[in-house]
């Protein structure tokens, strides 16, 4: 254990797991992150150019291998540059302090008279013959880091702080074949599954010569236990088997979720695991007690791409490529079900479209292993169903927040709890989850013990739970409801979007109740001079009106976060018009995230997050019906291009800070500025998410 | 017995050879042509993923028998232009660097290439009219529509050459 190493760097000390000179100008830069369209391998070379002194040209960035590259565990939580660029930012400082000791030894003077340019060793302005490749034979990079290295300081960073293109992006524009699911193995197999309703259901009957019929082509059917797959050459004809396969297997014990448990409520009163945190429990003294309650219901991932796996097993050793967030916690999951030594599996991350979170991507590559192991030789490759990704994927849990403030006379908060029920927010193979496939094997491995990301890491339902806001005494109330009518897992923010839409309503419910404006209010009860830095800057860059009036059918609403309490600050402002819908017309947002390594990919990340944000707040609820009954576009909408809102950023210079992740900053925000907008649009409040029309006409006839 | 298959792509003729001739014209692009730049989203013809243009208008093909579509022209992102020689809409994408993930673009350049082919001079209303059959779930939205507004520029300037 060394604590002056950033913490990736400390669990994966020799440097070779980081950086490799492989070839003549070239440098590899190994890590364990991976790229999910939040373009952080382009950010990763930018920090290694820097700390190197390389040109961005000669880097190579390799990412989520197990057979090389460092143990991340997981692409998530907007932790990717926060830590895991910082750890590369010191291996690569680690690396050149090493080069630049033998370089001195080699030309007979002190290391500091030497200087880098693009992989050339300098001394005096003049080249010295030396450079990385020539002198990487004499280096031993399997040393450990040791910290002693001095990363650069940021007045000496070129790229970092720049908007450098996107490596992946070109590929992408031109249709190569970058995806996982372009991948072509020789002699492989496409393999669709036939997906066990749920984790007790057993296989009844096949209609195995209905189902050949429909194929059209030559189809095998593989089954162990109640998994059961369908293979063959020809991906037509699998396709085609699998659609059909749908009607002509028949399962018993199936229990499906109902209309009723669809909707967050339904989590009241169910078995739970209680939690409690933060200020004991208070008496409000006879002072005003404010108390609302606010509900989301479950949402879908919906990866644009249905997922996608490859595994091949031959010789004793499995390869595996997945689109999942994390290779090693992936590997150490299949060892389990498939009973391997985890040596003897190779997980290879190859990219897949977005994924916001645990969606199938995990169980996809699980398919392909299982079908891999009994057609040993051949690759297979599981391509899940638009259907099947929307039913079977985890999906984030319904959550109910219930907010109670005791005020003082001047209406500001002095003690405020938050009470939440959700499901889980982690179900991830590495937290203990099960990967689909293997409940339909013999002998499935026992449902997870309850369990949520501990509150060390940011916490699952309790992310952002608790307000930033100056308030004397704070508490948190989980109730961690155990047995949900779905598999839940995590989305983008977990817990964190919920909470804040429910706390900054609150406070704008507060500020409404005191007849005060929501952006003079907040900033009456918050001190940390970065988060009234970036409320001050929105209202600055939205014309913030506080006399503008309410009920007009036009609004506007403000709301602030960090996200996690401990990653970037943002406030966003939202403008729009209520009839029977909502129209988003304008967005402006103002984040602080410390030191920036990619100006532009940060924007794009926090659009991202604002867009997505709306699409979950007007549209989107998984329903159930006998099932899920949110199985493809048409059941579950999302936001289209002529609904998107225009929307301005701005940065708030703070590069001498450290870099603070910033993928998940917006969402929350973003809702709960968009549920004060209505508010004020419509002159009366909707606590339930989606803002659907059904909600918008129920909220004024109460009015 | 197999059945062949004629017909253009990418102004090139090609002729397949198939048994299933209700075969969906995606898996023949990408699986007996090895064309995988039009990608696969959810073989409903929702999403917009598998967008191609067939004799010059922009049409779904994860469901479209190919049976369908012989003596026909298909023109595939492909056939847009490549990094040496990039369409005005694949460099004006890579100068907003419109996207994220990257999944639903193939369809959408092809999308942007059919409005711009009709109606060179779009509105940013127009533009979105235009794309709601492509679904994009990062929320690279504005800078797609900003990509496709500065090719429009682009290419009235080229023809104005």
């Amino acid at each position: 254990m060394n604590a002056s190493l950033p913490g990736p760097l400390n669990d994966n000390p020799n440097l070779d797991r980081w950086v490799a000179f492989p070839s003549p100008g070239q440098v590899t830069i190994l890590t364990g992150r991976v790229e999910l369209g939040q373009g952080v391998l382009t950010a990763m070379a930018q920090i290694a150019a820097d700390e190197l002194d390389v040109a961005m040209e000669r880097i190579t960035v390799r990412s989520g291998d197990t057979e090389q590259g460092p143990n991340e565990g997981y692409t998530a939580g907007s932790q990717s540059i926060q830590f895991g660029g910082v750890a590369l930012r010191q291996a690569c400082a680690e690396v050149r302090a090493l080069f630049l000791d033998q370089a001195g030894k080699v030309l007979g003077c002190k290391a500091s008279e030497i200087s880098i340019r693009d992989g050339r060793f300098h001394r005096n302005g003049a080249s010295t013959g030396q450079d990385y490749w020539t002198l990487s034979g004499a280096i031993d990079l399997t040393s450990r880091a040791t910290g002693a290295a001095a990363r650069k300081a940021i007045a000496d960073l070129k790229s970092v702080g720049a908007s450098s293109p996107r490596l992946d992006l070109p590929g992408k524009v031109f249709g190569d074949s970058v995806f996982i699911h372009d991948m072509e193995l020789d002699g492989m197999i496409h393999a669709r599954v036939i997906r066990q309703p749920d984790r007790d259901a057993t296989i009844a009957s096949i209609d195995e010569r209905a189902i050949c019929r429909v194929a059209k082509g030559p189809v095998e059917f593989v089954r162990n236990g109640d998994f059961l797959a369908i293979v063959g050459d020809d991906e037509t004809a699998v396709d085609a088997a699998a659609a059909a396969a749908v009607g002509h297997v028949i399962w018993h014990n199936v229990e499906a979720p109902i209309p009723t448990q669809q909707e967050a409520s339904w989590l009241l009163q169910r078995p739970a695991v209680d939690r409690a945190f933060g200020a004991a429990p208070a008496d409000s003294q006879g002072r005003e007690r404010f108390e609302r309650s606010y509900t989301r219901g479950y949402l879908a991932h919906a990866s644009i791409s249905p997922s996608c796996g490859l595994a091949l097993y031959q010789d004793g050793k499995l390869n595996v490529w997945t689109h999942c967030q994390g290779v090693y916690p992936l590997r150490a999951a299949l060892a389990k079900i498939l009973k391997l030594d985890p040596s003897s599996i190779i997980v290879h991350h190859v990219q897949g479209s977005g994924c916001y979170g645990h969606n199938g991507a995990d169980d996809a590559a699980a398919d392909a292993a299982i079908i891999a192991m009994q057609k040993p030789g051949r690759p297979i490759r599981v391509r899940w169903r638009r259907e099947e990704e929307f039913i079977y994927e985890p999906k984030t849990p319904a959550m109910v927040v219930k907010v109670r403030a005791i005020l003082d006379e001047a209406g500001k908060p002095v003690d405020w709890t938050q009470e939440i029920w959700s499901p889980t927010h982690n179900l991830r193979p590495g937290a203990g989850g099960n990967l689909l496939g293997a409940l339909a094997l013999p002998n499935p491995p026992p449902e997870p013990p309850p369990n949520d990301v501990p509150e060390a890491n940011g916490g699952g339902a309790t992310r952002n739970a608790e307000p930033l806001y100056d308030i004397p005494a704070k508490r948190i109330l989980h109730h961690l409801v155990t047995e949900p009518p779905v598999r839940t897992s995590a989305l983008r923010g977990l817990g964190a979007m919920p909470n804040v839409f429910a706390l900054e309503c609150c406070i704008d419910e507060l500020a409404d109740r005191g007849g005060k404006d929501p952006v003079q209010y907040r900033l009456s009860i918050i001190t940390d001079p970065r988060a009234r830095a970036v409320i001050e800057k929105v209202a600055a860059m939205a014309k913030w009106n506080p006399d503008a009036a309410g009920g007009t059918g036009r609004g506007r609403g403000i709301a602030f976060a960090r996200y996690k309490n401990r990653a970037a600050y943002s406030a966003v402002v939202v403008e729009l018009s209520v009839d029977e819908d909502i129209r988003l017309h304008r967005v402006w947002c103002a984040t602080d995230a410390g030191l920036v390594v990619n100006p532009d990919g940060v924007i794009n990340q926090l659009e991202g997050g604002i867009i997505q944000s709306a699409s979950w707040v007007l549209k989107e609820q998984v329903r159930f019906d006998n099932g899920v009954a949110s199985y493809d576009w048409q059941t579950y909408p999302v936001i289209k291009f002529s609904e998107v809102p225009e929307i301005e950023i701005e940065l708030i210079n703070t590069q001498d800070e450290p870099p603070l992740g910033v993928g998940e900053v917006t969402a929350g925000p973003t809702a709960a500025a968009i549920g004060n907008a209505v508010s004020h649009a419509l002159g009366a409040r909707i606590r339930d998410l989606p803002l659907t029309r059904e909600r918008i006409t129920a909220a004024l006839l109460k009015e | 017995m197999p059945k062949r298959f004629e017909f253009s792509v990418n102004g090139k003729a090609v002729s397949v050879s198939l048994d299933n001739e209700e075969s969906p014209l995606l898996d023949v692009l990408r699986n007996s042509l090895g064309l995988k730049g039009t990608r696969f989203g959810c073989g409903l013809e929702q999403c917009g993923c598998c967008m191609v243009l067939i004799d010059g208008a922009p049409e779904k093909c994860c469901t479209k028998p190919v049976w369908s579509v012989v003596g026909k022209e298909i023109v595939t992102v492909e056939g847009l232009g490549d990094a040496a020689r990039p369409h005005p809409l694949q460099q004006s994408f890579l100068d907003e660097q419109a996207g994220q993930c990257g999944y639903c673009l193939a369809g959408i350049l092809v999308s942007a290439k059919a409005l711009l082919d009709k109606n060179p001079k779009p509105s940013r209303a127009e533009i979105a009219q235009a794309l709601d059959g492509n679904i994009c779930r990062c929320g690279s939205h504005n800078r797609i529509l900003r990509a496709v507004e500065k090719a429009a520029v682009l290419m009235r300037a080229g023809a104005e050459r």
